[in-house]
Order: structure tokens, then sequence, then C-alpha cells
């Protein structure tokens, strides 16, 4: 008050709030979440409830399996017998090796290790990953060579062809949309690892690398039940 | 945020148990054991299931929500197969129904 008889006018100055930095948080905390850990528990969660959509898929495949199987148990195994055991194997552990580079992808990611070994573990991922699906190509070029594709040209010498056209339904159906998983799960890690190299993971935040991870491993599971049901129950299978 | 940073060595241990349980599921298949051949590659098969869940997926150091999530998956398929086999299993136990 004393200013206005002293004739002092203070400059106008704007009112503004406490200057805060551009961002406060990570970079990748959406604003609807509190923190980077609730986010990734989010997300995390939320792959869990696809990949029991996904249980529920397969689940599916595996009840025809379970049912086709039982009325014609003989059928299946002569039919099995047919499929290359080797093959199955092999497959078998170049998946598994795969699941062991991806979550070492997932530990290198999580412990800020450089682009470089987190590109690494995704690409060997995806190398192994390929290579399964060469395997499965091979395999189905012997069946296409060998008549067994289920349709107008299926050719049976055993003594259960109608059984084992189910079952080489079911293998195809089974296997080929395990392949298509294979596929999608190659696309990923191509996203993830051009994400990765633009050095976008560290232990703050890995979760993409996590979630994909999550979809990799389960891919594997699945054919770790569609091997011994498919390969292995025609082993000691004795025609006649 | 950091999740439960698990050493490279559980990981190499968890790859080395999933490769001799495939190494004894196809041994096991070459032995006859009648009905006991299905019951020891799928116990085979569901261990090495359960090795990925609880390591490589992580659901080991996982919320008590995940936990849950992931069980119902298993629950809902026993739920698939049980009441589907109810049926297929008992068709023609009564004289003159249908099977």
């Amino acid at each position: 008050m004393s200013d206005a008889h002293s004739g002092y006018q203070p400059p106008p100055v704007a009112i503004q709030p406490a200057p805060v930095p551009e961002h406060a948080h990570h970079p990748w905390l959406q604003h609807h979440f509190d923190s980077m850990g609730q986010q990734a528990e989010a997300s995390t969660l939320g792959m869990w409830v696809f990949l029991v959509t996904e249980i529920m898929f397969f689940g599916g495949l595996f009840m025809a399996y379970l049912v086709y199987r039982h009325a014609s148990p003989q059928g299946f195994q002569e039919a099995s017998h047919h499929l290359n055991i080797y093959w199955g194997a092999a497959n078998t552990a170049i998946l598994i090796v795969s699941s062991l580079t991806m979550a070492l992808a997932v530990r290198a990611a999580q412990t800020s290790q450089p682009r470089t070994t987190q590109v690494g573990w995704l690409a060997a991922t995806m190398f192994f990953g390929l290579a399964f699906l060469g395997i499965k190509a091979i395999e189905y070029t012997d069946k296409f060579r060998d008549h067994i594709v289920p349709g107008p040209h299926f050719q049976w010498e055993g003594l259960y062809p109608k059984p084992a056209e189910q079952f080489y339904s079911l293998y195809f159906a089974m296997t080929g949309l395990h392949a298509l998983h294979m596929v999608i799960g190659v696309g990923i890690m191509t996203v993830i690892a051009v994400m990765a190299w633009r050095n976008t993971f560290d232990e703050e935040y890995y979760t993409p690398v996590e979630v994909a991870g999550l979809y990799w491993h389960f891919v594997d599971i699945v054919w770790i039940f569609l091997f011994p049901l498919l390969y292995l129950i025609g082993r000691h299978y004795h025609a006649g | 945020m950091s999740g439960h940073v698990a050493p490279k060595s559980m990981y190499y241990a968890v790859f080395a148990a999933l490769i001799v349980g495939t190494a004894l599921t196809v041994a096991a298949a070459f032995v006859d054991m009648g009905a006991l051949n299905n019951v020891v590659m799928l116990t085979i098969a569901m261990v090495k299931a359960a090795l990925v869940i609880l390591f490589f997926m992580h659901v080991r150091w996982s919320t008590r929500l995940t936990w849950v999530v992931a069980a119902s998956g298993f629950v809902w398929l026993l739920i698939l197969f049980g009441l589907t086999m109810t049926d297929y299993l008992t068709r023609g136990w009564v004289p003159g129904t249908w099977r």
C-alpha cells in the first residue's frame, strides 16, 4: 500500500506455476499408471489373461485329439508310428534352446546389458525359431510325398486308414496352428529386437521383452505337449 | 522398477532339466509299458511345462493375482476335458442307449 503512495508500480508478472521438468517421470510411464512397477504388473497380468484364452484355443484341439484317440487308440498308434521321432525330438530340443535364449534376452534387458547383448539373445531366439520352422517344413514335405495329407489323395497302407486320416487331420491342425504361432513369434521378436537396438530397454523398463517372452515360452509349452502326444504314442506299436 | 533378477546359473539349470526330461520321455516311449506309457509321458510333459512356467515365465516371483490367472487356464482346461469325457467315456453303459 505504501508503494501506491510513493508512486512505485511493480512490474506486471504473469502468475505461473512452479517450474516442473518437462517429464518428471520415466518417459515410458503412461499417465494412467502410478509407477513403472504398477504398469509392468498390469501388462504382465494382461498377457497372462491372453495366454489363458490361448490355452483354451489349443485346448479345443487337444480335446478333439482326446476324443478321437479314445475312439481308436490302435489306429492313432499306427498313424503316429509313421512320424519321424528324431525330427520331433530335435525340434523339441531346438525350442527348449530358444526358450533359454529368450529368458536370457529378458534377463539382459532386466540387467541393463548393452544393446548388442540384448539383440544378440533375441536374434538367437529368432534363429532357433526359424530352425524349428525349417524342420517342420521338411516334415510336411515328407507327408505330402507319402500321400498322408488328409483329403482325396490320402493313402494308408496300414490296418486303420480312417483313424489314421483323423490322426493326420489333427496333426496338421495342431502343428499348423503351433507353427503359425511360431511365425507370429518371430515377427514379434523382430519388433522387440528393433526396439532393443534403439536402446529402449533397461532395468527401469523392459516390459515388452518380458511380455514377448511370456508368449514365446507359451508356444514352447504347447509343443512340450504336442511332441509326446503326436510323435511318441506309436513307438512300441506292433502292426497286426 | 525392477523385477526379480534370477542368476544365469538358474536358467542353465532349468534348461538342463528340460533337455533331460526330453531325453527321458523319448527313451520311455520305446519301452512298452501299456497304459503306463501315457502316464509317464504326460507326467514328464507336465513337469517340463511347470518348470517353464515357474522359472522362464517368472511366475515363481509373480504376484498371487498372476498365479490365480495362470492356474485358471488349466482349471478351465480340466473342466473342458472332464465334462466332455464324462459323455464319451460313459456311452453305451446303459443297454440300448446311443453310442
